[in-house]
């Protein structure tokens, strides 16, 4: 509960499905161009989630051409048309800064086994 | 001086998008209606405002000379009177309610309150000093002020020097806030922008001096 509640609620979206750290997202981003709209499609391994409420955010790690990238959202940011997870990492901490120091092999993530 | 005013008190900060889906950070007022108690004119009272309250109190909370005050201007008494200077005061009349609807979005207000108490402070808190320095020899003055003044002339330190002291806790306006939204139903104004204060505080919104 948060006192600003009263307009928050509106701009909450409930359309965002359950991830977390190590997990493999793929981020459908909403690219304006003049007046043209399209979809742009980010995935890589969310590295990290932190606030609540409206101001919550997550951050997308990818390699891109062997350079590191990442992009951080707001979760409930109109920009985002869709977040798929792809998979469920196996991992134990809840921010995964360092993945960012690993290169090759070492930057996976495991996958969940049930 | 100001055309319009209206009182609030500060819920807190919040972040909304913008037409271009960026991050718009905006601070909740609410805009409980107020009751115009009394108004204050140039033949009468040198000045011109309106006194106005706001929310309800119990008759037995009040004294006696709050009550007769009430009661004298026929209006149900509320949490306290706060004066709203204000150019002219004509059209205005004791009873009458104002709310959220005397703003509109996109107009440009002051917002004053009583800013937060940060206590005693240092010169580099207090008065954007930047300190000396981290090492090189430095030794337990890292954060203090250096030198206040010469030697023999003036063999003393000037008024009005900047040194430690109080801070906060004092009359501040926020110039040019960006009205956001104002909605009546609801009882809120949202301004883009931080306003001073802590949340809970009594705040005046004004249209802008200098807008």
């Amino acid at each position: 509960m948060h006192s600003t509640d009263i307009v928050d609620l509106e701009n909450l979206r409930d359309d965002i499905p359950e991830f977390g750290p190590g997990d493999t997202v793929r981020v459908h981003v909403r690219v304006v161009e003049g007046n043209r709209e399209r979809v742009q499609v980010f995935e890589g391994i969310c590295i990290a989630r932190r606030g609540d409420g409206v101001r919550a955010s997550f951050t997308v790690r990818k390699l891109s051409f062997g350079v590191g990238v990442e992009r951080t959202f707001p979760v409930h940011s109109p920009i985002i048309a869709k977040i798929e997870r792809m998979t469920i990492g196996d991992v134990r901490r809840a921010k995964l800064y360092y993945l960012r120091d690993r290169i090759g092999k070492k930057a996976r993530v495991k996958e969940k086994r049930f | 001086m100001a055309n319009k005013a209206i009182v609030a008190e500060k819920v807190g900060m919040t972040q909304l998008w913008d037409e271009e889906n960026r991050v718009l950070p905006v601070t909740m007022l609410r805009v409980s209606p107020c009751r115009v108690v009394q108004i204050k004119t140039t033949e009468r009272d040198g000045y011109t405002a309106l006194q106005v309250t706001y929310g309800q109190k119990a008759e037995n909370k009040l004294n006696r000379p709050e009550a007769g005050h009430f009661s004298a201007a026929g209006v149900d008494p509320g949490r306290r009177l706060v004066e709203l200077r204000l150019d002219d005061v004509d059209g205005y009349e004791v009873g009458q309610e104002l709310a959220a609807d005397l703003l509109e979005a996109g107009e440009l207000v002051d917002v004053t309150a009583v800013s937060k108490g940060k206590g005693f402070a240092g010169v580099m808190k207090r008065h954007n000093f930047g300190g000396q320095k981290a090492s090189h020899g430095t030794h337990r003055v890292h954060r203090a002020p250096g030198s206040v003044g010469a030697c023999a002339t003036p063999a003393r330190v000037f008024k009005g020097t900047r040194m430690a002291g109080r801070m906060g806790g004092t009359r501040v306006t926020t110039q040019n806030l960006t009205v956001v939204r104002a909605d009546p139903e609801k009882n809120l104004i949202l301004v883009k922008g931080s306003v001073p204060g802590p949340k809970g505080a009594v705040v005046v919104i004004r249209d802008a001096v200098k807008g």
